[in-house]
């Protein structure tokens, strides 16, 4: 029945007769499941290699081809407690990859020019105090132009196209003055050296290179990182699709292997993947996804389908004709995009402030030399003052200051199991004084759970959980999930709309809708105590047991609810479910404020009003009926289970059974914000000490290169402390 | 000061040294998973057989 992934698609050739896996594993997250995964895997007869990287949460596989089946390793993997699913970089990712990469070698390039360029630079400036002969410090000076030049050339390459994009656009950007510093900066100090002058800033040139550089880099990087998480979630989500290889024969194969033309089969209660249209077979399908339409809809022959549809009743074979562009993936490269798009306020902020700031230094940098000439100073020495004057203000510190603090705080977020979607996200968060939950789903754990097995007996709960475990029905999956079943039963059929069946033993045995099984009586004995629990009944010749599924309230959530009062905030909770539900865990979990049966138009009506209000509002929830209101909100999370679209359209995305990492965003958020205005007003502050300074010409190169890499410094430092109480919980 | 014409040379190889190093390390890997490098360190080299 079950049949296995075909890895074919994922399988790639690693040097002569070795193939190479990789494989998004999920649950690592420490150095001992990194060495148990490694040493298990190793052991394995004929595999090369096994390497863990647990900055990325993934597995890379090298083995001798032909002896043994990738199967194997997901077995044992499973076994172990990990769940793994092959998974192929998507091609945003790589490219992100590979900018991370090539700013990490400018920045090389840079950091070490800047290096051996202070190694001749401290002799010059200790020599033009002491005893250096003209000669000496001429030579030196070449020195470092021969090592400078080269190396700016070469490292300083993403600031120049920018600017020159920039330029051709017609347009200014922070690149442009940091060009026109960087370019003036090493002409004069050319220049300076060939007419045997004192001062040369090809330190400073170099220097303010590479601290820009590491701003870029660790911008680049964070992105790259959360690429390389969103692409093992779709791994994880195993989008795969049911192919006929045959008129009869079947394989389970990723969405991506999947190409227009080819015939799937989609079973009740499989949700499409793919757009096509139905070549046999007839159900109800639910389109609501796509429509909106919640009445379901029948198909057959020639119906249209489209990804995402929900197939109810019967099965369906439909012949390809668009490979889903909706897949989890494609939808959160493309949020990625708009994320990176949407630039963070304060980034963009930092933006504006360039527009002013090219025409404000340059202006400023053009009077300084026309004051210096009116006070009688030469036309030499009134340009190089000007050009003191550009250097010290290029934006090396307001460059790292919010990168910084943002990569750090996302580290601590990611570490707490919170994935940012949208750049901007942290300042929103930071901001709120509101937060309103979904019941179903946010506060509750997404998947059903068996409520009452304590009072059914072992053998008979894993029986049950077996043949649970040929059906598709949410509520028989939550059985056979509780039960920890594994081997399916041979010989189960479904009856639709009433459930599964078999014999075993000479016995029959059925699990389903409690009148099918004759155990009518006892289902409504525990829909009365329990109304909202879903029962299911399992009958085993004359016994007979029901079962009660429902959603459990997650661990931690009343801890998390209490937490997020202490800071201040004021918690709400709006759900669509009835009335006596939400009271339950309204009064649970201690919200105070609540309202049940709330649709979708509501929820944003009372956002909006809110908002009228004042009321910086953070949406929590998932669903498709929480989009708009996720959309709506000033902030927005969603759980990783949420259906695909919330979490499309939701700021942030939290993973794992508990609430905390809601906690843990608000409030690593608000920290991040203080620190992103701190460096802001460090760099303001430093321009204000420097720029006096260098218009007053006392600026030496020792001055400039100390009071560039002093304000980059206390920056970075200053975002580090973002990492303080972001730890894991 | 003739002693510069050895010194100078000697310190900028040694610099392009650290940055060959430095490229061969990128190109390498060396920076792919900054996390697990910081644990393999203190792992033991062979594992232990009998439980994990």
């Amino acid at each position: 029945m079950e049949s296995t992934v075909d890895f074919s698609h994922y399988l790639k050739s690693a040097g002569t007769g070795l193939l190479h896996l990789d494989l998004a594993v999920e649950g690592i997250n420490c150095a001992g499941c990194m060495a148990k995964i490694e040493r298990n895997l190793s052991k394995i007869p004929d595999v090369t290699s096994a390497r863990v990287n647990l900055t990325d949460r993934r597995l890379a596989l090298e083995w001798k081809a032909g002896t043994v089946d990738p199967a194997l390793f997901v077995d044992r993997l499973a076994e172990l407690g990990y769940k793994a699913y092959p998974f192929e970089p998507a091609s945003a990712e790589t490219r992100e990859a590979k900018r991370a990469g090539a700013l990490l070698l400018r920045l090389g390039v840079a950091a070490f020019a800047a290096m051996n360029v202070m190694m001749l630079s401290v002799p010059v400036w200790s020599g033009n105090v002491s005893d250096m002969l003209p000669e000496q410090r001429d030579f030196f000076h070449w020195l470092s132009a021969l090592i400078v030049l080269p190396a700016a050339a070469y490292s300083a390459q993403p600031f120049f196209s920018s600017a020159y994009a920039a330029l051709r656009a017609r347009g200014v950007n922070m690149d442009v003055p940091i060009s026109v510093g960087i370019i003036l900066a090493l002409a004069t100090s050319l220049f300076e050296t060939a007419v045997h002058a004192e001062h040369a800033y090809f330190d400073a040139a170099i220097m303010l290179i590479a601290f820009l550089l590491a701003g870029r880099y660790l911008d680049q990087n964070m992105r790259r990182r959360t690429r390389a998480f969103a692409g093992n979630l779709a791994a994880l989500k195993a989008e795969t699709a049911t192919k006929f290889i045959s008129d009869d024969e079947i394989r389970t194969v990723p969405v991506a292997a999947i190409v227009p033309g080819d015939i799937v089969l989609l079973r009740p209660g499989e949700r499409s993947a793919v757009d096509g249209s139905v070549v046999s077979g007839r159900s109800e399908i639910d389109q609501s996804l796509i429509t909106g339409e919640t009445l379901p809809a029948t198909a057959v022959a020639g119906s249209a389908v489209y990804a995402g549809t929900l197939v109810r009743s019967g099965a369906l074979r439909v012949r390809v004709s668009a490979a889903s562009e909706g897949t989890l993936l494609s939808e959160i490269s493309r949020l990625l995009e708009n994320a990176v798009q949407s630039r963070s306020r304060y980034l963009r902020l930092a933006e504006r402030a360039s527009r002013l700031y090219a025409p404000l230094v340059h202006a400023t940098a053009l009077l300084t030399m026309i004051g210096w000439l009116i006070v009688g100073a030469t036309l030499h020495d009134s340009i190089v003052t000007a050009i003191a004057v550009l250097i010290i203000t290029c934006p090396c510190a307001l460059g790292l200051a919010i990168p910084a603090v943002q990569t750090v705080a996302s580290g601590a977020l990611f570490g707490s199991g919170v994935l940012l979607n949208s750049g901007d996200a942290i300042e929103r968060m930071a901001e709120v004084d509101r937060v309103i939950f979904d019941k179903t789903g946010t506060l509750t754990l997404p998947e059903l759970d068996v409520a009452n097995a304590a009072s059914i007996p072992a053998d008979v709960f894993n029986l049950a959980g077996r043949v649970a475990l040929s059906s598709r029905h949410p509520v028989a999956a939550a059985v056979a999930r509780a039960a920890g079943a594994t081997a399916p039963l041979p010989g189960i059929e479904e009856e639709a709309g009433q459930g599964a069946f078999g014999v075993v033993d000479g016995v029959e045995i059925r699990l389903g809708r409690p009148p099918w099984c004759g155990a009518d009586e006892a289902a409504n004995q525990i829909l009365q105590n329990d109304p909202e629990a879903s029962v299911v009944a399992f009958r085993q010749g004359e016994t007979r047991h029901v079962f009660a599924v429902r959603q459990r309230i997650r661990p931690d959530a009343a801890t998390v609810i209490s937490a997020l009062h202490r800071m201040g905030l004021t918690v709400e909770m709006l759900s669509g479910d009835r009335e006596p539900a939400v009271r339950a865990a309204a009064l649970t979990l201690g919200i105070h404020q609540w309202r049940a049966e709330v649709t979708p138009v509501d929820k944003i009506a009372r956002i909006d009003e809110l908002a009228r209000h004042g009321h910086k509002v953070l949406m929590v929830g998932d669903g498709l009926n929480d989009a708009p209101a996720l959309a709506a909100a000033h902030a927005s999370m969603s759980p990783v289970t949420a259906t695909h679209m919330s979490q499309a359209v939701a700021d942030a995305v939290f993973l794992g059974e508990q609430l905390a990492p809601v906690e843990a965003a608000v409030a690593v958020s608000r920290k991040a914000r203080r620190l992103m205005r701190q460096n802001l007003w460090l760099s303001v502050i430093y321009n204000l000490l420097a720029v006096p300074v260098a218009i007053a010409g006392l600026v030496t190169p020792l001055i400039a290169a100390t009071a560039m890499s002093g304000s980059s410094l206390l920056v970075m430092l200053n975002a580090l402390r973002a990492r303080r109480n972001g730890e894991p919980v | 000061m003739e002693v510069l014409v050895y010194l100078v040379p000697l310190a900028i190889t040694l610099g392009a040294l650290g940055l060959a190093a430095f490229l061969w390390s990128l190109r390498n890997g060396q920076y792919d998973d900054l996390d697990g490098a910081a644990w393999r360190a203190i792992t033991d080299d062979e594992p232990a057989e009998k439980s994990s």
